[in-house]
């Protein structure tokens, strides 16, 4: 590598790094906390015994799943306009991956509240728990345990595809990457550079979900 | 209220699953004050009649009456509150404890108390200290329940029961998940309970227990009653065939 080469590596790392701060990274928390508030509704709603109800939550996973994240959310934001609906770009990028977490960590909830055995929903009632507050108080705790590594990789997959958001003039990681590319012509520097700054990102949260499962493991017997 | 005073009135209980019928017209009384085992063998419908007296599972038919308590009637369609009355009237011990693994053992029987009956949290946590100070478990209250033996876990279930103040103490095979050195533990406890008034029904192969602590052993084989009276009758000298070998072969297994 040339110094020159060298020294627009280090030039560009700030706005890239600034990118990542208040473009991917908030992204990407507001996103998968609002998509794990959808995905425990559409998992209760799946779980619902009346059908109709767990056929709305069995459809809307269904959508999400069957459908590519950029073409959601090319629907929010070039789409919706055209009906009169004009949305800026951030909130059609939280609302496209906020949705898509919702279709995805539902099933992973789902699985979780299911895993949960059956005597505790009965030791819940036992102690005089209506449904509603055995789910608050017994059951979602210990779903919450067994859903974590799976929510982890979901968290994971979305902060890399965040990057999809650059396309809807989102400033973020590589929106900020792509300009710099497009102004120097240092392609290949620039995205292995990107590249590199997403792949730092989660390594850092594959070791603070390393640390979340160990403190969710102590009342679990080993 | 005196010993023949009935806590608890069964009569004509029926519950089926499916095609299979577990309980066919089932009629228990329950003097307050006294101690009930359910014995016979495993799908006799014993477990099935324990979980219906607590709501887990709901009769086809018949009526659960609790002195001081609602009298429900399963013919028709029984309202949510009424089952929530009834299910107040009793505590169950599980086989398998269940207890709330994500609670430490403090929190585990001050849960019901504080959650659900709305009791100050002070005094919730002064009453639950004491019992676990009875059962000699005082040290762990801050201890998750995975950290415990199986007969520590059980005294905690017992205790979790006992801390919500019920009428009628359930116990579905209380010991049989239990190593065999760790049944004894239980067991006393239990008769502890009964010695200090507690209305008990117990399902349980514990013949020895049986006939030490029971007041009434109720024999039960495919779904129905077959025989009832007092312990030295039902296990020393039964009058039906089927209790005989049963009793039998849980005495001599080999």
């Amino acid at each position: 590598m040339t110094s020159e080469e060298l020294s627009l590596v280090f030039e560009s790392l700030g706005p890239i790094a600034l990118g990542a701060i208040v473009g991917t990274i908030p992204l990407a928390l507001a996103s998968f906390a609002l998509g794990l508030v959808i995905a425990v509704l559409i998992a209760l709603m799946r779980l619902s015994k009346i059908g109709i109800v767990s056929g709305i939550a069995r459809v809307y996973i269904s959508l999400v799943r069957g459908t590519p994240l950029l073409v959601q959310l090319f629907v929010i934001f070039y789409g919706l306009p055209s009906i009169g609906l004009v949305v800026d770009p951030w909130p059609s990028a939280i609302a496209a991956f906020s949705i898509n977490v919702g279709g995805y960590a539902a099933e992973i909830v789902r699985a979780a509240i299911l895993s949960v055995p059956k005597g505790q929903w009965e030791a819940a009632h036992v102690v005089g728990m209506s449904n509603r507050v055995a789910l608050r108080r017994i059951i979602l705790p210990q779903a919450a345990r067994v859903s974590v590594p799976p929510l982890s990789n979901t968290f994971i997959s979305l902060v890399k595809d965040t990057s999809l958001a650059s396309l809807i003039l989102v400033s973020e990681l590589f929106r900020a990457t792509q300009e710099i590319a497009a102004f120097s012509g240092e392609f290949m520097i620039l995205y292995l550079e990107a590249a590199l700054v997403y792949w730092v990102i989660c390594l850092a949260l594959s070791a603070a979900q390393n640390r979340l499962e160990k403190r969710l493991d102590r009342y679990v017997a080993h | 209220m005196s010993r023949t005073d009935p806590l608890l009135t069964v009569r004509a209980l029926a519950k089926s699953f499916g095609a299979n019928q577990v309980l066919k017209s089932v009629d228990l009384d329950v003097p307050a004050g006294t101690v009930t085992t359910l014995i016979g063998p495993s799908g006799s419908g014993k477990t099935t009649l324990l979980r219906c007296l607590n709501g887990l599972e709901v009769p086809d038919a018949g009526t659960v009456a609790v002195t001081g308590g609602p009298t429900v009637d399963f013919g028709g369609t029984v309202p949510k509150r009424t089952l929530g009355e009834l299910r107040d009237c009793s505590a169950m011990v599980f086989q398998h404890y269940n207890l709330f693994p994500h609670m430490t053992v403090l929190e585990n029987v001050i849960e019901g108390p504080v959650i659900v009956q709305k009791r100050p949290a002070q005094e919730a946590i002064a009453d639950a200290t004491k019992l676990l100070e009875r059962v000699g478990l005082a040290a762990k209250r801050d201890d998750y329940p995975f950290s415990l033996s199986g007969g520590q876990q059980q005294r905690v279930g017992i205790v979790r029961a006992l801390a919500l103040k019920p009428k009628l103490l359930l116990f579905d095979e209380p010991t049989s998940a239990l190593d065999p050195e760790l049944v004894g533990e239980v067991l006393s406890l239990m008769k502890q309970l009964a010695g200090e008034g507690w209305t008990m029904v117990v399902a349980t192969h514990e013949l020895q227990f049986a006939r030490e602590v029971a007041n009434q052993v109720v024999f039960m084989d495919g779904g129905v009653i077959v025989e009832r009276g007092a312990p030295a009758q039902v296990l020393g000298s039964p009058r039906e065939e089927r209790t005989r070998r049963f009793v039998q072969r849980l005495t001599h297994p080999m």
